[in-house]
């Protein structure tokens, strides 16, 4: 063996170093995904200009009302929001069999008005649960058609399903009668 | 044969740690890459709601966040418990929320200005009333894509 020039450094310690580098991403890391109900919220209307719903046949419309304390009123009945979902299906899935509800799910249009006292927990469950009856419809259909979930569907598929119900959610403006 | 058992009478040679800085880069280069960097402090108390119909969002980087909550512990006393507006680092009313939609979209390449989205990420235990200020705002803006973030509920 002859004598090199220059002695070797010592790597050793580096594993130290990148380990240091290591824990401080570890911490600072943020792995949550970020998740939600995705809304579109409506244009502003243009000025005097009103909104004509008497073209929309009442049996059409499914009145969701959510009190400020957190209470539901549907079609003008309380109803617990394990309820919800269920009822919003049969009102969507009629077809013209009950006078009460909806002729079909192209014309059905859920109308949700909350007060500015509701707490943003019930307004969200209430959501979820609407979102979840269309869901579960679509499911149903996407899996009579195709065998799979209205979420596996591609293309037109999915695009003939989603014309099937298309998810008509409406809001009105807050109103203020609970009181903050 | 003398040969062969010096070798073997050596006992169990060192486990090379050579090759730990490695395994440690390739640990810490996974991080670098995934981390998400915190950009606010939240200011408020931020539990979310739960909710099964989710949706994921896929590019973090289009996102405006707006913060609806009780002011936390240490800023009761300044802010008050009313639930209240953050947006970045300070808290802000809702009439400040069209500025801040407007600021996002200035920071955006034109592209991608269509796919912005903000995220309300709200409390539980605020109430609609400021919520819908901070929608009617979003309407004015012409911001119409927004999402409620909620956690995921396993049924």
């Amino acid at each position: 063996m002859s004598r090199r020039s220059l002695p070797e450094i010592n790597a050793g310690s580096m594993a130290d170093i990148a380990f240091l580098l290591l824990i401080f991403f570890l911490v600072t890391t943020t792995m949550d995904v970020d998740t939600g109900l995705v809304r579109k919220l409506p244009a502003m209307p243009e000025e005097e200009e009103i909104l004509d719903d008497s073209q929309i046949k009442a049996r059409n419309i499914y009145v969701v009302l959510v009190n400020a304390k957190d209470q539901l009123l549907v079609e003008e009945e309380l109803m617990d929001i394990s309820q919800l979902r269920e009822g919003t299906k049969a009102f969507l899935d009629n077809w013209g069999k009950d006078p009460n509800l909806s002729d079909n799910p192209q014309k059905a249009i859920v109308s949700l008005q909350n007060d500015r006292g509701t707490s943003y927990e019930m307004y969200v469950s209430v959501q979820n649960e609407l979102s979840a009856a269309y869901r579960e419809l679509r499911d149903r259909e996407a899996q009579k058609k195709f065998g799979v979930n209205y979420m596996e569907l591609k293309g037109d598929n999915k695009k003939e399903i989603r014309k099937m119900f298309p998810e008509k959610i409406s809001e009105a403006e807050p109103k203020n009668v609970g009181g903050n | 044969m003398s040969r062969f058992k010096k070798k073997k009478g050596g006992g169990t040679p060192a486990i090379s740690t050579a090759s730990l800085p490695d395994i440690v880069f390739m640990l810490l280069f996974f991080f670098m890459v995934t981390t998400v960097m915190r950009e606010t402090t939240l200011l408020v108390e931020n539990t979310l709601p739960q909710a099964t119909e989710v949706k994921k969002i896929e590019d973090k980087s289009l996102c405006s966040y707006i913060y609806v909550g009780a002011p936390v512990a240490g800023m009761k006393s300044k802010f008050g418990t009313e639930p209240r507006i953050q947006l970045n680092d300070a808290f802000r009313l809702s009439s400040d929320v069209q500025e801040f939609v407007a600021a996002k979209r200035e920071s955006t390449s034109e592209e991608k200005i269509p796919q912005l989205i903000t995220c309300i990420k709200a409390d539980v235990d605020a109430k609609m009333g400021l919520i819908s200020d901070i929608k009617q705002e979003l309407r004015k803006a012409k911001a119409f894509k927004i999402n409620y973030a909620t956690y995921e509920r396993v049924e």
